[in-house]
């Protein structure tokens, strides 16, 4: 069963080539790689075959020898998924090899169609194993960065900012059922704290869905906002979250709500007592300027 | 429950993340059928609540949308089932302020206001299959 790798590893250097335009004529993607980068992986790979130690046998890809090979391949994969390969191109770079060390052990059993067959089957086997083991470390790598995401969109998502001196605004966005309230919550209870804010404006323009779940988190926020000093006033809520809230029987009367942020701003600056005024009708010296030029 | 099925799609509600496919579905299919904003917010929100009651109280079971026709007005279906224990007491359960877990119990009769025709079915022990149609 040896005798294909053994021929491979005499050919290493033209099954290399072969192999690389293999490559080049199906999947390459120059955009995404350079020649060199590919030439060095595929020979970095082809190594790792050729120097598998003797008693590596094609049929136990699980086995001690080849786990360098699968390691090497996992790691590939995972870059390969980063960069934006799609997994069928990723397979590919893998399934590609098969035509050229097919050839090879065709010239090598010309005569014995029987070895021929059993020793493609065998290389066609493990070529394969070799593939579905690339698609797994892309799908695993794929996991990582949407992990990842996951984790940089939470971190994100909930932005505590100063209005005023004592103002706290937080605009929501997004789904707010899952990990994600008792964060916003924490961070705005920090902010609350760290600001000596007496009022936080809670936005809601941003939420696609109020449902009761959503609901009760808002209300909780708000009672626990309470009990530290601070008055809470949510705001954003359009006309059809309006229509859906009264239809849901949920009772907001308790709670002080605006439709638009500026709105909330200003009853925030009214309580605190403060108000905006404007000074002058013009739009400014520098405006008036430019008409007149 | 009237009307002709015309085309339908199932989704799986397993966990919460499924919750958020549900209502991401549900607003494309109410988009198409061109209902107004309004009329789409109470349907996304009727289907966020039962998808969430069927993950939470019925240990997680699958939605089936389904776009109806009857004669000339067009609606939406939802159709939630799971096989967990039931409702013991389906009027008692549709009154506003009861809940058996944590939430604010408003769920299930907040979703019987938001959609036109609402249906319950449930067997204690063997499941829940709760229908909802908002026609256009």
């Amino acid at each position: 069963m040896a005798n294909v790798l053994d021929v491979v590893r005499r050919n290493q250097e033209s099954l290399l080539q072969e192999w690389l335009e293999g490559i080049k004529g199906g999947i390459r993607r120059r955009d995404l790689i350079d020649d060199r980068e590919l030439k060095s992986q595929a020979a970095e790979v082809l190594t790792m075959i050729c120097d598998a130690p003797g008693e590596a046998a094609l049929d136990n890809l699980n086995s001690p020898p080849w786990q360098p090979l699968k390691d090497l391949l996992a790691s590939l994969s995972t870059t390969r998924a980063v960069q934006g390969f799609t997994p069928s191109e990723t397979a590919m770079f893998i399934l590609s090899l098969k035509g050229p060390i097919f050839g090879l052990a065709l010239k090598l059993h010309k005569n014995d169609v029987d070895l021929l067959f059993s020793e493609i089957t065998a290389v066609d086997d493990f070529i394969d194993k070799l593939a579905l083991h690339t698609t797994d470390s892309y799908i695993h790598g794929r996991d990582q960065v949407i992990v990842r995401q996951q984790e940089e969109m939470l971190e994100l998502s909930t932005p505590v900012v100063t209005l005023w001196d004592g103002i706290v605004a937080l605009p929501l966005i997004g789904t707010l059922d899952s990990a994600r309230t008792q964060i916003v919550m924490e961070s705005l209870l920090q902010a609350i704290v760290q600001t000596n804010s007496r009022f936080a404006i809670i936005d809601i323009t941003g939420v696609p869905t109020v449902d009761t779940l959503v609901a009760q988190h808002l209300l909780k926020t708000i009672t626990a906002a309470r009990l530290m000093g601070a008055e809470c006033i949510i705001s954003g809520i359009r006309p059809q979250i309006a229509q859906t809230i009264v239809h849901l029987g949920i009772n907001l009367e308790d709670v002080i709500t605006k439709a638009k942020l500026s709105d909330a701003f200003r009853l925030a600056l009214e309580r605190s007592g403060r108000s905006v005024t404007r000074n002058s009708k013009s739009n400014g010296p520098v405006l008036s300027g430019a008409r007149e030029q | 429950m009237t009307g002709i099925v015309n085309k339908t799609e199932m989704l799986p509600i397993k966990d919460s993340s499924d919750v958020v496919f549900v209502r991401q579905r549900v607003r494309v299919w109410t988009t198409q059928l061109k209902f107004s904003l309004v009329e789409q917010t109470k349907v996304v929100t009727a289907a966020s609540e039962l998808g969430r009651n069927t993950l939470e109280h019925g240990g997680g079971g699958e939605l089936e949308i389904s776009e109806v026709v009857d004669g000339i007005r067009k609606g939406l279906r939802l159709k939630f089932s799971d096989k967990g224990p039931g409702i013991p007491d389906i009027k008692l359960a549709l009154s506003d302020g009861y809940t058996s877990k944590q939430g604010m119990g408003l769920g299930l009769g907040g979703s019987k206001r938001l959609m036109n025709e609402f249906e319950i079915e449930s067997t204690p022990g063997q499941g829940t299959t709760i229908t909802v149609t908002r026609w256009k």
